[in-house]
Order: structure tokens, then sequence, then C-alpha cells
């Protein structure tokens, strides 16, 4: 009897259980190591997505800061280059979501169709990726689309008795070859993850349509395309987010604007009125006028992605 | 191996196997050109002079080798210096990532303190916010550190400390902490083991291969990041590899300038054929799978 009652004064002699005060100490240690993390997010993250939203409305000017309710939105709404920079990177996210989008994938099914130099062809496709993109991108300015017939791309199709294209000074085919390069510099990513994923279909999935008489195509759009659903939207959803951010094939490939504005960009505009108009407020506008239509296009194609 | 898209047997036998082989052969020869192409003419590309260059037809070769270019581009953009600066960013990058989002990562998974899965929502919800939509109050906020009161432009650490505020690294790390059995982290807590004890001798080294992963993926980000370097590293001096071939365009001489491409190129690219073994199923495995 004596010995089952004999740990009961020690817990209320502590005030606290020992159990909870594990817990707090647990607790501790545990903010202790999440503490270095939580500084960086709150000062380059959390900080400045309340920062930009604050200043999107405010004006400064000579280090006086007023509250100036939608004016910044107004001003920028009203400049005709934004109607042109989210034309253009409308238009090139739907050129990248065609080409960007759709290659990576039959690339992928394709390699992992083969048995043979599969290595080869997997680090091949995936070499652009480890080239700093400025390295990629002045190739691709300097030496694939030189105006002349002595560029390469002019080259080609010269031999290929086709009409060459003045590619960067053309207004037409600035986004065109925009997307080209940026396709060849990031596919590598995508096609290594649809190739992990595309090794997890079962294969008695394939034999089963096969023994129903599905040809090729059918075995794709029956098997392969829903068996990676997952994977397929997700990468759409971060290919639309990607190229909506487009800024580093302007700035190198058409110097900026491109000709009469055929490359400007969203993200252009914002680094343009952020760090050249000196109107910082006006660029803070910008980044949450471009937060709101992406998740507005989040929004819309969950929905659909979802309703299925 | 499993079946995939077509048969084994439809591959091995009489009119498959002629056209696996064709098709082979078509996307070996197809993929060297499209991939390899473009960097031989880059590394050729450079060693010919201006005149060379504005031939038609194009030469395949170099008739007049000019390493000079590549001389020049070393010195005249101090290549040295900026291939330095860009690997001292990228080795403290991953040394910080590392230090802090394994921490954060291991106290999420398996300390769980209190409003963790809060702070681990709140990390999550900057995934959805586009790099660009920040540029600008980043930038206010590293040129003027809040409470502080200090700039942090021209120094690493305005690369280093915005890197660990990385949610992708630290949802990974997580995830894969999360696989390591509970009864594991009991033993050791059961033994005397403090945390800190624990996760380095315990969770770190069963860990490898996704601590691989998140230094490939820190060093990459480093080696590929374009704006922000640019915005924060204003100083010849300090500038990225990257930073730096783009400021220099404007008044070299193209062959020179894509010479400087070729050499900035040339380290990753070299790691890369070294390691890519490793580097490849490092990636597959700890990429969106399941």
């Amino acid at each position: 009897m004596a010995v089952m009652t004999a740990p009961a004064p020690v817990k209320a002699e502590a005030g606290v259980s020992p159990k909870s005060r594990r817990k707090i100490r647990d607790n501790l240690t545990g903010h202790a190591f999440l503490i270095g993390a939580i500084l960086c997010f709150a000062l380059f993250m959390w900080y400045p997505m309340i920062r930009g939203l604050v200043m999107s409305f405010q004006h400064t000017r000579r280090g006086v800061t007023t509250w100036v309710g939608w004016d910044n939105y107004v001003r920028i709404v009203n400049d005709p280059s934004f109607w042109v920079a989210w034309k253009n990177t409308f238009y090139f996210t739907a050129l990248a979501l065609i080409v960007g989008f759709a290659v990576p994938f039959f690339v992928a099914i394709l390699l992992n169709e083969f048995r043979h130099a599969k290595g080869y062809l997997r680090v091949l496709v995936y070499l652009p990726v480890m080239l700093p993109p400025a390295s990629a991108l002045f190739l691709f300015k300097y030496y694939a689309y030189d105006p002349s017939e002595a560029g390469l791309f002019n080259a080609i199709l010269t031999s290929l008795h086709l009409p060459t294209s003045e590619w960067m000074q053309s207004t037409t085919m600035t986004m065109p070859a925009m997307v080209i390069a940026s396709t060849w510099m990031n596919m590598g990513g995508a096609v290594l993850i649809y190739l992990a994923s595309l090794q997890n279909i079962p294969g008695d999935l394939y034999e089963a349509a096969e023994l129903d008489g599905a040809g090729i195509w059918k075995r794709i759009w029956h098997v392969t395309i829903p068996q990676t659903r997952l994977i397929l939207a997700l990468l759409a959803m971060m290919q639309i987010v990607a190229t909506m951010q487009l800024f580093i094939e302007p700035l190198i490939l058409a110097n900026g604007a491109g000709t009469q504005d055929s490359a400007t960009s969203v993200a252009y505009l914002i680094y343009q009125h952020g760090f050249f108009q000196n109107d910082l407020n006006g660029a803070a506008a910008l980044g949450v006028i471009m937060l709101v239509v992406l998740a507005a296009f989040s929004a819309v194609y969950l929905r659909l992605s979802t309703k299925d | 191996m499993t079946r995939t898209l077509i048969s084994h047997a439809q591959l091995r036998r009489g009119r498959g196997r002629v056209i696996y082989w064709t098709l082979l052969t078509v996307v070996v020869v197809g993929f060297t050109l499209v991939f390899l192409g473009p960097l031989y003419w880059m590394v050729t590309g450079a060693l010919k002079s201006g005149q060379e260059i504005a031939q038609t037809p194009p030469t395949l070769f170099p008739q007049d080798p000019q390493p000079q270019n590549y001389v020049d581009a070393w010195t005249q953009l101090d290549l040295a210096k900026l291939l330095f600066n860009t690997f001292y960013y990228a080795a403290g990058a991953v040394l910080f990532q590392l230090v802090f989002d394994t921490a954060a990562a291991y106290a999420l998974s398996k300390l769980r303190p209190a409003f963790g899965n809060v702070i681990l929502g709140a990390m999550l919800a900057t995934l959805m916010i586009p790099a660009m939509v920040l540029i600008v109050p980043q930038y206010q906020t590293v040129i003027d550190l809040p409470v502080l009161d200090i700039s942090l432009i021209d120094s690493p650490f305005a690369i280093w400390l915005p890197m660990v505020a990385n949610a992708f690294n630290i949802f990974l790390l997580k995830r894969f902490f999360d696989s390591i059995p509970e009864e594991i982290m009991a033993a050791a807590f059961v033994d005397g083991a403090t945390p800190l004890r624990t996760l380095w001798s315990i969770i770190l080294p069963m860990s490898r291969p996704i601590l691989g992963v998140v230094s490939i993926f820190a060093v990459t980000a480093v080696w590929k990041d374009f704006l922000w370097p640019l915005l924060v590293m204003p100083h010849p001096e300090t500038r990225t590899i990257s930073v730096g071939i783009y400021a220099f365009a404007a008044g070299t001489p193209q062959n020179v300038v894509v010479a400087a491409s070729v050499i900035a190129a040339l380290p990753t690219v070299v790691i890369f054929l070294i390691f890519q073994r490793n580097i490849m199923s490092g990636l597959t495995a700890g990429s969106l799978k399941g």
C-alpha cells in the first residue's frame, strides 16, 4: 500500500507536473532550433510582404512619406506600357505552356522507353540547366539569333531554303525566340521529374491496356497521363508562376524592352519602376497587381484541376 | 525492369527492333546536336575572329583560332575574382541553409513545439509569392535592416540570409525527417541524449541523400540567380559571375563576352559531369515523389 501512494507527494510538491515541465523544456528547445529560420523568414519574407503592400499605398518624396490611397495603382494602370507588358507576359506564358510544358513531357516518355543510352540522354537534357543563365543567353543572343545570315538559326534556315528572320530585331519573332531559349535552358529539371514519376507507373496497366487493344497514343492518353496527373498539374502551375516572372530573357536577349516594346514584361516593368525611374511605390503597386493576378489564376486553375 | 509503354518483347522482335534502333539513333544524334551543339558553337565561336564570326556561311571549325579571346576575357573581366565571389556566396549559402533549415525542419518534424504548424504554414505560404513581387520591399529591407539599422549591400549576408528563408527546402527536409521512425528518437532520449546530440549523431547521418539534394539546390540557386545579386552586389569587386558578364557585355567585343560565358559555365558543367550519377539520382529521388 505504501509503495503505491509514494509518488503522489512529489507531484504536488513541484506545482507543475514533471510531464508538463518536460513539455515546456521541449518547447523551448524546439523554438531554439527554429529561431534562425524564423528570423530569416521574418526579415526577408513576411516583413517585405507587409511592407510591399503598405508601400503600394504610399508616396515618398525627399524622405517624407504620405498616404496616397490608390494613386500609385491609377498611375501604373494608366501607363501604356502596363498593358503592353501584360499582353507580352501572357503571350510568353501561353507559348511557354504549349512548348515548355509539352516538350519535356514527351521527351521524358521517349527516354523512358529506351533501354540504351539512357544515362547519356538524361545528362544531355540536364546540361543546359547547369549553365549560368547569362552564359546561355549570350550564346543565343550573339550566335543563334544573329539577324544576319551568319547566325546559327539563320544559317540552318538558309540551308533548308526557308526564309530567315531578324529574331530579336523583329517584333513578331521576339517572344517565340525567347520561349525557345528559355525552354532549352530550363527543360532538364522537368524532364527528370517526369522520368521519376513515369518509372512509378505499374507495368500491368500498360499490359491491360494493350490486351484491350489500345495503341500507343491511347495508352499514353488513358494510362500515362492519368497516372502522372498530379505531377503534371503541379509542374503546370509552377511553369505558369515561373514564366509570369519573365525577366532575364528580355533583359539580356532584347536589351530590356526589345524592338518597339516587343519584349517588355511585367517583371521588367517592376524592375524599371523600382530601380531606374526611382518609383519604388509604383513598383510595389505593380508587384501587388502581379500577385493578385497570379492568385486569381491559381484559384481558377485549382478549381478546374480538382473538378474532374 | 518493369514494362513501360511498349513491351520489351515488341521492341526485340522484327519490325519493332528496327524501329527501336532507328528511333534511338535519331534521338541520340538529334539530342547531341540540340544540347551539345550550341555548347560546341559557343566554345569554338569564341575562338573565331570578329570577321570569321560574321562570315556566311558560318565555319564549322575556327580557321585561325584566337585563344587570345579567352585570355582577354579572363583578364579584362577579372574572371578569377568573379568566380571566387560566386563560389564564396554558394559555399556560404549551402552552410547557412544546412544549419538553419535542417535545424528548423528537425524542430518541426521531431520536437513539434507549440505553434509549429502555424509557423510551417506561414513558411509554406511564401511559396505562393512570386519572387518578383517581393523584390522591391526585400531590397528596401536589405539597404536598411529594421531594428539593427545597418545596410547589407555588398555584404555576402545579403545573399546568405535570404537563402535560409526557403520553404521548399524546409518542407523537403521535414518530409524526410518525418519518415525516420519515432522509436529511434525515443530510444535516444531514453539514453539521455539531448535534442542537438540526437540531430547530430542520429538524424543527420541518416539524411545524407536529402542533405545532398538541398546542397545542390543551394549551389545552383546562387549560380543561376541574376536579379538579386545584380541589385545587392552593385560594386564590381563583389559581383557574381553572371552579373559581371552582363555588366561588361555592353562595351566588350562579342567574342570576348562569349569566351567569358564559356569560362563562367565551365566550373558547374565540370562538377556536374563528374558527379552526374549522384546528382541525377539525388535529384530524382528528392524531387516531388508521391
